[in-house]
């Protein structure tokens, strides 16, 4: 990697202020820019570490009913700490990754990243939530906008994190065999106002909601209720792994199965 | 602990823990790049980012100005050196020898595949090394790429190399004058099967990534490169007396610890020959460390054959005649061992486990712009293995009959027995295998686990499948003949020393076979003493006699042999001092349990006793026998050995996604003599483990362009722990060689060689009993293949 100058500030305020210099880059839990890095891919003159920000730690229920999870917090920190409150959620960061992974990667840094085949966008994305930056709140549907781009203007960090806790939602991921990234990851949640489909890993623009499934199962939240249902080909991901209609396919078949295990 | 291991607790058939695994798994061992000498300099390789191009301009002038930088060399450095050579030449079937082009260390005006190196920096820091290598301004004219290879060997295809007539390396036939005969047999055949397939290109990706330190000393005129290699002796001669014209005398190559090799590492790459050079050039000790990334574009792939294949059968169902026609790629140049891979390493394989009298195999060498292709664990031997083995299958198929009832009725049961491809199996018994696997594969019991995977949704498939190899290669003179370039006999010094205990210099090389456990359980059974008493030094030319090396499944076989011959020397030695010590007659001296006995008294002295009477000769018959006990053998085998084997495997497929999981993994092998079962059984977990990756999982792929997609561990995928099950091993069936002193065959490649059809077969039978008509899927049986497969 190139040199860089590293910080590590103790609140959100100073690491705003740190980022505002020239080419500096928030660090979360390192698990992609680390490697990026080492590829010589990036450049930046000063990383800004956001693991000592205490604000951004932690989890817990707001008095809404709603889940909060700072954004420095790992995944491993989400797959033990919410099981009892949003099991499906706390699965899901469980299957992140391996050990390494899930004790270093963060759902701020998953979240800013915005990885077309990362598993917390379905999440969020699934659970409607909301991304509370320094700035503001970005609910989920605008917040993703496409492969690696979010709503974040350039400084802005994810502070935490508030997710409604649906009655039921599960999540499945079929996996990139070599990688183990979702190569078809779906999320499945039915609140009492509705239902919640969110897709990883298919799409060329990155996480997105299956509003016709979404329709469909809001009348009865089963399998067969989508078993007729489709996602067109055209604009998923076809690669050396799987065709555009094999995703397709994925995508039918993870959401069945979703639905199947959070009911 | 499996059940054939016996409770022996040391010497031959014990299943003694492995020593070295201690400083291995304890982060002591003492591996390449562990190495670090002083003044050492890094050097980082520019590597070419296209596949096929014209190297127009080349600026180093700023990158060497950079702070650090020593020196930046370029394919102008190395014009009077020597081309990087192959170690075969092979002849084709027209009695021409095969195009062998140029392979220079570093990029001549060409560069031929991604990853061919074109520059070198060499600085004080790989940071430095890595920073002025970006700074080279490279003009490269880019040309049209060939990756395919019928399109290669397309009229006006572009040349990978412009001096040689074509892309095609060498078109060889094998036997020739048996082809009209075999042509004949199929005229008249009641049945043929055909099957076209790919055997997918691998990237062996041992554990340990290359690496290469060059050093030379100025005071003695010698150079020293430290390199991960499975056979220093072979890159001494090929790097000293065909690269950088450097005696043996004034050359020392050291491979210490090897963190696996599987192939990879036999062959002698530029960037060892660099290291060596540069460190003379500039007075310096050179270090370089390959990354992952840098592993996949210049270490050696391996397979990437394409094959049709054909069949005949009487009306009887026995095989008559067997056709094979194969295009194989050696990639943009040819490695070390390349062109006997596809040829003497599979040709000859091609009878298998039965007895087919005819046989005819055509093979194609095809040079194209991607990363040259060379053994890799099994070499050969799988390739041919896996296109006859599913060829029966689709045979049995066709004909509707029991694809094990196939295989048993056209078994060789015969022994010795000639192959019309002319080698000599000495032994083995297929049927005993078979009756094994059978056992323990729980063949009877698959219906009903069948119909327990299909209530939980899922289609569950049986393959079997035999197979046979080549090890312990082999005869110098017959490989001589074949064009080897090199003799593949192996040596062995046995050094005794004064209280007993032993150091044997080996030129076999452990890169992970255990033979620090295993070759001191050979010496210590021969003599009856604790193997504890013997170490095994390997892999520095300095210390082992010249050897060639361990790959083909050839340590025990053959550098066991030398061993057992060095160690037969010292015992006639031995007894000769303890006759004097005891006063008694040479013959009537027998050793057990490491005590030297007349025979019918109760005289006896002590090994111990002995070899201290050698190196203090106060009482010594000095004038019949010189002191000392170290002795020397070298041994050449007067054959291959033939391990063979019977392997089943039971699979789980997803209808849903194509999903393929491994339920049950059954392997019944003949290795002849076990030294360390519980080593063996090691290797054959491996190999299955590796087999099952190439299977369902490896795959390297370019694209049109010879851009490599599968370049990392995030598209390229490798067989973790969960991908694969619990093995049911066995190698009870045991016909032992006849013609190496211990019986031994050769284990280390079996189980990648056996593996990949017996997965291929269980899936297309799992598919077949959901009523889908699929007959052959290409390999890796990726979840979206299966799935394609089954929408037809």
């Amino acid at each position: 990697m190139y040199e860089f100058e590293f910080t590590r500030p103790a609140s959100v305020a100073e690491a705003v202020a740190a980022l505002n210099a020239e080419e500096a880059q928030a660090l979360g839990g390192g698990q992609t820019l680390i490697p990026t890095l080492k590829q010589r891919l990036a450049m930046p003159t000063t990383l800004v570490s956001l693991s000592g920000v205490a604000e951004m730690q932690g989890i817990g229920l707001q008095d809404d009913g709603q889940l909060v999870i700072g954004g420095a917090t790992t995944h491993a920190e989400v797959a033990s700490g919410a099981v009892g409150t949003y099991p499906a959620l706390a699965a899901l960061a469980g299957q992140i990754g391996d050990p390494a992974v899930r004790n270093r990667g963060t759902l701020g840094g998953s979240l800013a990243n915005n990885d077309p085949a990362a598993c917390y966008p379905a999440a969020a994305l699934g659970s409607g939530a909301t991304i509370v930056t320094n700035t503001r709140e970005i609910p989920a549907d605008e917040y993703f906008q496409g492969m690696f781009t979010t709503a974040l203007e350039e400084g802005e960090i994810v502070v935490s994190v508030k997710f409604p806790v649906p009655e039921a939602a599960n999540y499945q991921k079929f996996v990139q065999p070599a990688s183990r990234f979702a190569m078809v990851g779906v999320f499945a949640a039915r609140f009492a106002d509705g239902v919640r489909v969110a897709v990883t890993g298919a799409s060329e623009e990155g996480v997105f909601r299956w509003t016709d499934a979404e329709a469909a199962l809001a009348s009865s939240f089963t399998p067969d209720a989508i078993s007729a249902l489709s996602v067109d080909p055209d604009g998923m991901i076809g690669d050396i792994h799987g065709t555009k209609a094999y995703r397709a396919h994925l995508v039918n078949v993870m959401t069945r199965r979703a639905v199947a295990a959070a009911v | 602990m499996p059940k054939d291991i016996d409770a022996k607790e040391s010497g031959i058939g014990a299943a003694s823990k492995r020593r070295e695994d201690i400083r291995f798994l304890s982060g002591t061992g003492n591996y390449t790049d562990d190495i670090n000498l002083n003044g050492q300099a890094y050097v980082h390789f520019l590597r070419s980012d296209v596949a096929h191009g014209r190297i127009t301009s080349i600026e180093t002038a700023e990158a060497a100005a950079m702070p650090g930088v020593l020196r930046i060399f370029t394919g102008a450095d190395f014009e009077g050196v020597g081309s990087i050579p192959c170690g075969w030449q092979v002849t084709d079937r027209f009695g021409e020898v095969m195009q062998e082009p140029a392979h220079p260390v570093l990029a001549q005006g060409k560069v031929r595949h991604v990853g061919d190196p074109i520059a070198a920096v060499v600085a004080e820091t790989a940071e430095a090394a890595r920073d002025a290598a970006e700074a080279i301004e490279l003009d490269i004219e880019e040309l049209p790429a060939v990756v395919d290879m019928k399109a290669a060997l397309a009229e006006g295809a572009p040349k990978v190399h412009d001096d040689l007539t074509s892309n095609l390396c060498y078109d060889w036939g094998f036997v020739e004058d048996n082809k009209a005969a075999v042509n004949a047999a199929f005229e008249a055949a009641a049945h043929v099967t055909s099957l076209e397939l790919v055997n997918n290109r691998l990237v062996a990706n041992p554990m340990e990534p290359r690496v290469a330190v060059g050093d030379f000393n100025r005071a003695t005129g010698d150079s020293t490169l430290y390199t991960t290699s499975q056979n220093p002796h072979v890159i001494r001669l090929l790097m000293g007396a065909f690269v950088l014209g450097i005696p043996e005398h004034k050359l020392r190559v050291v491979a210490p610890d090897v963190g696996g090799g599987f192939g990879s590492k036999i062959f002698h790459y530029a960037e060892e020959a660099f290291c060596t050079f540069a460190a003379k050039a500039l007075n310096r000790a050179v270090k370089w460390t390959s990354s992952r990334s840098e592993a996949f574009m210049s270490d050696a792939h391996g397979r990437d054959h394409v094959t049709k294949i054909e069949l005949a059968l009487d009306a009887d169902n026995n095989f008559t005649a067997l056709r094979t026609d194969t295009l194989a790629n050696m990639g943009a140049y040819l490695s070390t061992f390349a062109p006997s891979v596809p040829t003497w390493l599979h040709g000859t394989l091609m009878a298998g486990n039965y007895k087919t009298p005819l046989i005819y195999v055509n093979v194609k060498a095809v040079f194209t712009n991607t990363v040259p292709v060379d053994a890799y664990r099994g070499a050969g031997r799988p390739e041919a293995t896996f296109q006859l083995e599913r060829v029966i299958d689709k045979a049995a198929l066709e004909l509707g009959v029991d694809p094990i009832a196939l295989r048993r009725q056209n078994f060789i049961t015969e022994f010795p027995y000639a192959t019309p491809v002319a080698v000599e199996y000495d032994t083995g018994d297929y049927v005993a295998t078979m009756d094994k696997l059978e056992e323990i594969a729980d063949i009877a019991g698959f219906a009903a686990r069948r119909a327990e995977s299909e209530r939980a949704g899922k289609l569950r498939g049986l393959g079997v499948n035999c197979y046979i190899e080549a090890c312990g290669i082999a005869p110098s003179n017959l490989v001589g003949q074949l064009g080897a370039r090199a003799g593949l006999y192996e040596s062995a010094t046995v050094r005794v020393n004064a209280t007993g205990g032993i150091v044997v210099m080996t030129g076999s090389h452990s890169h992970g076979q255990g033979h620090e456990t295993s070759f001191p359980q050979v010496i210590a059974s021969m003599i009856g003493i604790d193997e504890n008493m013997v170490e095994i030094e390997h892999g520095d030319t300095n210390n082992a006699p010249m050897g060639m090396g361990t790959y083909g499944s050839r340590s025990l076989a053959v550098g066991g042999s030398a061993m057992v011959r060095a160690t037969e020397k010292i015992i006639a030695k031995a007894k000769k001092i303890a006759a004097h010590l005891m006063e008694a007659a040479d013959a009537d001296i027998e050793l057990k349990d490491g005590q030297f006995s007349v025979a019918g008294t109760d005289k006896s002295v002590a090994w111990g006793d002995v070899t201290l009477a050698a190196y203090v000769p106060h009482n010594y018959p000095l004038e019949e026998i010189e002191p000392g006990l170290e002795e020397t053998a070298f041994y050449d085998p007067s054959n291959f050995t033939y391990p063979s084997g019977a392997y089943a495997c039971e699979v789980e497929v997803d209808p849903e996604t194509g999903k393929v999981s491994i339920a049950r993994f059954a392997a019944a092998d003949d290795f002849g003599n076990i030294v360390n079962p519980m080593i063996v059984d090691g290797q054959v977990h491996g190999g299955i483990g590796q087999g099952i990756g190439q299977a369902l999982l490896e795959g390297c792929v370019y694209d049109e362009n010879g851009q490599l997609l599968s370049a990392s561990f995030m598209d390229y995928a490798m067989p973790r722990a969960d991908d694969v099950p619990f093995y049911e091993v066995d190698h009870s069936c045991q016909t032992p060689c006849t013609h190496n002193p211990l019986g031994v065959k050769g284990c280390g490649e079996a189980g990648a060689i056996g593996s990949p059809p017996a997965v291929v077969n269980a899936v297309v039978n799992a598919l077949r009993s959901a009523g889908k008509d699929v007959t052959h899927i290409d390999m890796p049986l990726s979840p979206a293949r299966v799935w394609a497969a089954m929408q037809g």
